[in-house]
């Protein structure tokens, strides 16, 4: 990232985020491993529009879990922590600086998580009423009864039948499709204005994926929430998000409305991602070879020089090697809403 | 029996069954099973890749474990050349298990983490009667070179390798007896998008160069699509539809194959799919629904539905399916 950039995102003024529930400036999280101090995420920057999907997209160790986790306030402890950048919420402020006690009151009341293993993140000793009822009573103060008659509201508005009689379960007495209704449940309780689903649907079968999906665009249109998706699935990202952020090692390498993304992808990254996916939809001339990303991503102890995916990509040329590229809008269309990290796209400075 | 191809079958599988009791406890008068494959008919013809879909818990997996022998079926035929290897006890099996090999879906758990590469490459071709050890490691190092990972890897332990790495292990360790059949369970599930696709790849040139057969089995459609010949789709423990690969996508006739092909995310946001989607959850295999298993979940299902068992019958060449009102709901 140029010094540049970082200036004029640190200039912006409150009356620039009108719109924006979140925004995210040049955030960078550490994380100190055995082998010693990695950016899981390096300098990544973006908003999040009143009611709209944004999806995150990348690869196992790109660093999308880690910006969830960042917002959320749950980085792992102690070895990650937030070493630069800041975190605004429309209406509550900086969350980067925001005490413990502070925090516990934003997570599940403006902003929410759901994860993509239901079973590991519900408690199996109590039973799925209790515990969102829990998440209701930690927020508002309403009566026993109050609370129990909207956990049972809240399980009928996921769709999961005999809401009374479910109240009672146990999370190990009900499908993995019904354990992540019981987390989205749970999640917007509160109605909260940011919902992060991190791979929410990954562990379920497409049929349940299906379900899940369609319930989770229903709620937002119910609730008014906006939502951050995550997710490795192109398909995913095809179906439910409006504009999408491609991540590859720690950092936003694309950022593009989701159609302009699939329709003209401008990182090699983001191109040769989507031709490696194989498709049941195209007819006409099943290729027996699929299009692979060669090589493996970098070790993010040891990023290349230059750009981070310079070592796979198939159009990599001097400058490549030697600077890292800004993540910016294309020298084609200056003005336009896509910024792409390459420099195929813009022009390299002339000597260092 | 389905059968597209004109050479002899090299695996046929008839009327399988695995049922696993289930434990009521001692004062039960019940004997109740998991009926996990429910009458299985399938043939793979040498060099043919046969792909297996279906959703968790439909049998698929159990299916390929019988294939493989690593479990005894209940009932029923697998005859691998022609010989019934499904009673075979562990001694008269021995010369099929250089025959049929498996890669597993989680390359992390499937591999001893206290080998060598190299050592856990030798090690089956010892059992087998390779007494050189010279020999040995030679072939172990052609292994590895064969799925792209070079030879100097021969001293390293598993951990050291990346799960796309270690995916190559598996399938090196697999084809070390050289193998006719390969049953490769959700061999590319684990993996990230940019690794899958080179796994994929190394699968089918391997295919082409030994002339393998696979079952490969997966719950993703885009990925048996492609790689395979045919496609078989499961559902509770029976195949309900079966069908050459590129056909079954144009030409889906099972109200459950359409459901999945239309739960399937396309990834072009321009494509808009009509989607069924399905209610409820896949019923237990304990208590699977009479009649079509199916009927309880299927938009088209009629009262009769639930009393007679459809038969998987040959629709159109070569396209076999389980539903006994496809012609009124075309």
């Amino acid at each position: 990232m140029t010094a540049a950039t970082q200036t004029v995102q640190a200039q912006a003024s409150p009356a620039d985020h009108r719109g924006d529930v979140l925004s995210v400036d040049n955030l960078r999280v550490e994380l100190r491993v055995e082998k010693g101090l990695l950016a899981a995420v390096d300098d990544i920057s973006f908003k999040l529009k009143q009611g709209e999907t944004l999806g995150i997209v990348g690869e196992s160790g790109c660093g999308k879990s880690m910006t969830a986790l960042a917002i959320m306030g749950l980085l792992p402890r102690p070895i990650g922590r937030i070493s630069q950048g800041s975190i605004t919420l429309d209406g509550v402020g900086e969350l980067t600086k925001m005490r413990e006690g502070s925090m516990k009151q934003v997570r599940g009341n403006h902003i929410s998580m759901i994860f993509q293993e239901p079973m590991t993140s519900l408690n199996p000793v109590f039973t799925v009423g209790f515990q969102i009822s829990e998440a209701i009573r930690t927020h508002e103060r309403l009566s026993g009864e109050a609370v129990k008659k909207r956990a049972i509201e809240m399980l009928e508005m996921v769709g999961i039948p005999l809401p009374e009689m479910r109240y009672s379960s146990y999370p190990h007495q009900l499908s993995g499709g019904m354990r992540q209704r019981v987390m989205i449940a749970m999640a917007l309780a509160c109605r909260p204005q940011i919902m992060l689903a991190d791979e929410p649907t990954t562990a379920l079968d497409v049929t349940i994926q299906a379900q899940i999906l369609k319930l989770m665009n229903r709620l937002k249109a119910e609730i008014g929430t906006s939502i951050i998706f995550i997710t490795h699935d192109l398909g995913v990202i095809a179906k439910m998000t409006q504009r999408v952020l491609v991540m590859y090692a720690g950092v936003v390498v694309e950022e593009a409305a989701v159609r302009d993304l699939f329709k003209k992808p401008l990182h090699p990254y983001t191109a040769g991602l989507l031709k490696s996916i194989p498709r049941v939809d195209r007819e006409a001339g099943r290729q027996r070879t699929l299009h692979t990303i060669k090589g493996v991503v970098p070790n993010m102890l040891a990023l290349p020089r230059g750009c981070r995916f310079s070592d796979r990509c198939p159009d990599v040329h001097e400058p490549c090697r030697k600077w890292e590229p800004p993540l910016a809008a294309a020298d084609e269309a200056p003005d336009g809403p896509r910024r792409v990290r390459c420099w195929l796209h813009r022009k390299p400075p002339t000597d260092a | 029996m389905p059968d597209t191809n004109t050479r002899e079958p090299l695996l046929e599988v008839s009327g399988l069954k695995r049922h696993f009791p289930v434990d009521d406890g001692i004062f039960s008068r019940q004997n109740r099973s998991v009926k996990a494959v429910d009458g299985v008919d399938l043939t793979i013809a040498p060099g043919e890749a046969l792909g297996l879909v279906g959703e968790s818990g439909c049998g698929k997996t159990t299916l390929g474990r019988n294939i493989v022998r690593l479990d005894k079926p209940t009932e029923g035929v697998i005859r691998f050349e022609g010989v019934d290897i499904a009673g075979f006890e562990d001694r008269e099996l021995k010369p099929y298990r250089r025959q049929i090999q498996i890669i597993f879906q989680n390359p992390f758990s499937s591999l001893n983490p206290r080998l060598t590469v190299g050592n856990m490459l030798m090690e089956p071709l010892m059992l087998h009667g390779m007494k050189d050890r010279a020999e040995r490691r030679a072939r172990a190092q052609e292994l590895l070179e064969l799925v792209g990972l070079g030879a100097q890897h021969f001293d390293r332990y598993p951990h050291e390798f990346s799960g796309g790495q270690r995916q190559r292990l598996g399938i090196a360790r697999a084809l070390a007896l050289r193998p006719k059949l390969i049953v490769c369970d959700e061999p590319v599930s684990a993996l990230d998008v940019s690794i899958q696709s080179q796994i994929i790849n190394l699968l089918r040139e391997l295919q082409e160069e030994f002339d393998l057969s696979y079952l490969f089995i997966s719950h993703d459609l885009s990925v048996v699509e492609h790689m395979c010949d045919r496609v078989a789709v499961m559902y509770l423990g029976r195949i309900v539809e079966m069908a050459p690969a590129g056909e079954l996508y144009r030409k889906t006739y099972h109200p459950y194959t359409r459901a999945l092909l239309s739960a399937l995310p396309v990834p072009d946001p321009t494509v808009e799919v009509e989607e069924i989607i399905l209610e409820g959850s896949v019923p237990s295999p304990v208590n699977p629904p009479p009649g079509c298993h199916f009927s309880t979940r299927c938009p088209f299902a009629k009262p009769e539905c639930s009393t007679a068992t459809p038969e998987l019958r040959e629709f159109e060449p070569g396209h076999f399916v389980r539903c006994s009102r496809l012609e009124e709901i075309l």
